[in-house]
């Protein structure tokens, strides 16, 4: 018999890391929709990043993992609308990003007509940096270098 | 209960879902072909992305198709429909070409699909309508991908500006298809349900026409129009598209990473 509340599931589910980028989790990228009884079991509402995101379902693995963890069962049902927006990662995930080398999406700037925002370098600081590749190694990322200290970096395109 | 609208929106979906994954496929021919590396991880990205809009689009459709009775997965629609059951229109389909015919088609289909998208954000279904809403952010840097490239090309030396400007012709008979209404789409149109292919056709020559002409290339006007993708009626390259994209599920059935 387990004495776990939704809350203790909703922490779990939070503490989550992604799968490609570990330094950040669920809780700091958003996209957990919401966490409730159904029956017996916990039902975890997630929304994906990217539509052709792979890691999406590694995410929703490592959720059932997380609160069988807690000694319930879990389902992960996916719900697309409203879509993710790059504008839902925290504070503390933009600068975990950051942190790790990677030039967080610039917020607030969610627009169907692509604006020219430059990032600046995450390793020097310097914001004069250059695209190298619209699509990087991951569906989310561009590729960028900096001109200043010379280095590439991902950069997490706005969505 | 199936009512008649459940099932004309599933074969909606089916076509939407189809063109996606179709364009999908010829995008993931490109890894290892490209002129550069990055050129290679972009194709194949716009490409996964097209994959996401399909896979949630073939699960709806089937959902929609089914009623309360058993529905077919996304994989049973991909891998085990035969050619005349796939509905995408030709120009998804056709072989790879070079790196300006993709990069011309890309341009087309892009701006096509940003239009269609934009439109059908408010879709009372949830599942259209969510994957409307965030695939056209994507859809985005697609269209601008695909125009930096076009104006590279065009714009570019004597080679790549002939070549762009054969893949302008090469693509022109594939294009009327994208914006041909028949009954079904008025009928789902007329109820709120579709967006009637003929009005997105001005607005998307408008933007294409534009880049071409920045790029100093010259719209093309067809000869003859492609007809007959969403009837299953395809191209001689299909076939041989859906023996590759389909020969491990049919050869391996319940095959699993």
């Amino acid at each position: 018999m387990t004495t776990a509340t939704l809350d203790d599931v909703r922490r779990v589910v939070a503490d989550v890391p992604d799968p490609e980028l570990p330094f950040v989790t669920l809780g700091d990228l958003g996209v957990v929709r919401d966490v409730q009884w159904h029956g017996d079991t916990v039902l975890v509402t997630l929304t994906p990043t990217y539509s052709g995101c792979p890691a999406t379902e590694v995410i929703a693995r490592h959720v059932v993992e997380a609160v069988t963890g807690l000694g319930l069962a879990a389902e992960v049902r996916t719900v697309l609308a409203p879509a993710w927006t790059t504008d839902w990662i925290t504070e503390r995930g933009l600068k975990a990003l950051r942190d790790n080398g990677i030039a967080p999406p610039h917020q607030g700037s969610v627009s169907v007509t692509l604006g020219r925002h430059v990032p600046s370098c995450p390793r020097c600081g310097s914001s004069g940096t250059e695209e190298v590749s619209r699509f990087g190694a991951s569906a989310c990322t561009a590729l960028w270098r900096c001109r200043s200290c010379g280095e590439p970096f991902d950069h997490v395109r706005p969505l | 209960m199936i009512t008649r609208t459940d099932l004309s929106l599933a074969t909606y979906c089916l076509r939407l879902g189809d063109d996606a994954l179709v364009m999908s496929h010829r995008f993931g021919e490109w890894v290892t072909y490209a002129p550069q590396i990055e050129e290679d991880v972009a194709l194949a990205n716009i490409g996964l992305d097209l994959l996401g809009q399909a896979r949630a689009l073939l699960t709806r459709s089937g959902e929609l198709a089914a009623g309360d009775g058993p529905a077919a997965t996304e994989d049973d629609l991909a891998y085990w429909r035969d050619e005349r059951a796939f509905t995408n229109v030709h120009l998804v389909e056709q072989p790879r070409g070079d790196f300006a015919d993709v990069t011309v088609r890309l341009l087309w289909f892009a701006a096509y699909q940003h239009a269609l998208y934009a439109a059908l954000t408010d879709h009372p279904d949830p599942t259209l309508g969510g994957v409307a809403a965030k695939a056209v952010k994507e859809v985005a840097y697609h269209l601008d991908h695909a125009t930096q490239w076009v104006l590279r090309l065009g714009d570019g030396t004597a080679e790549s500006h002939r070549r762009a400007q054969d893949a302008v012709a090469a693509v022109a008979p594939y294009v009327d298809e994208l914006f041909t209404d028949d009954e079904l789409v008025t009928d789902l149109a007329d109820a709120g349900l579709a967006v009637l292919p003929s009005s997105l056709r001005a607005g998307v020559q408008s933007v294409v026409t534009a880049v071409l002409l920045q790029a100093t290339l010259t719209p093309v006007t067809p000869t003859w129009h492609a007809r007959g993708g969403r009837a299953g009626v395809h191209s001689e390259s299909m076939g041989p598209m859906l023996a590759v994209m389909q020969h491990l599920a049919r050869s391996h059935p319940g095959a699993s990473w």
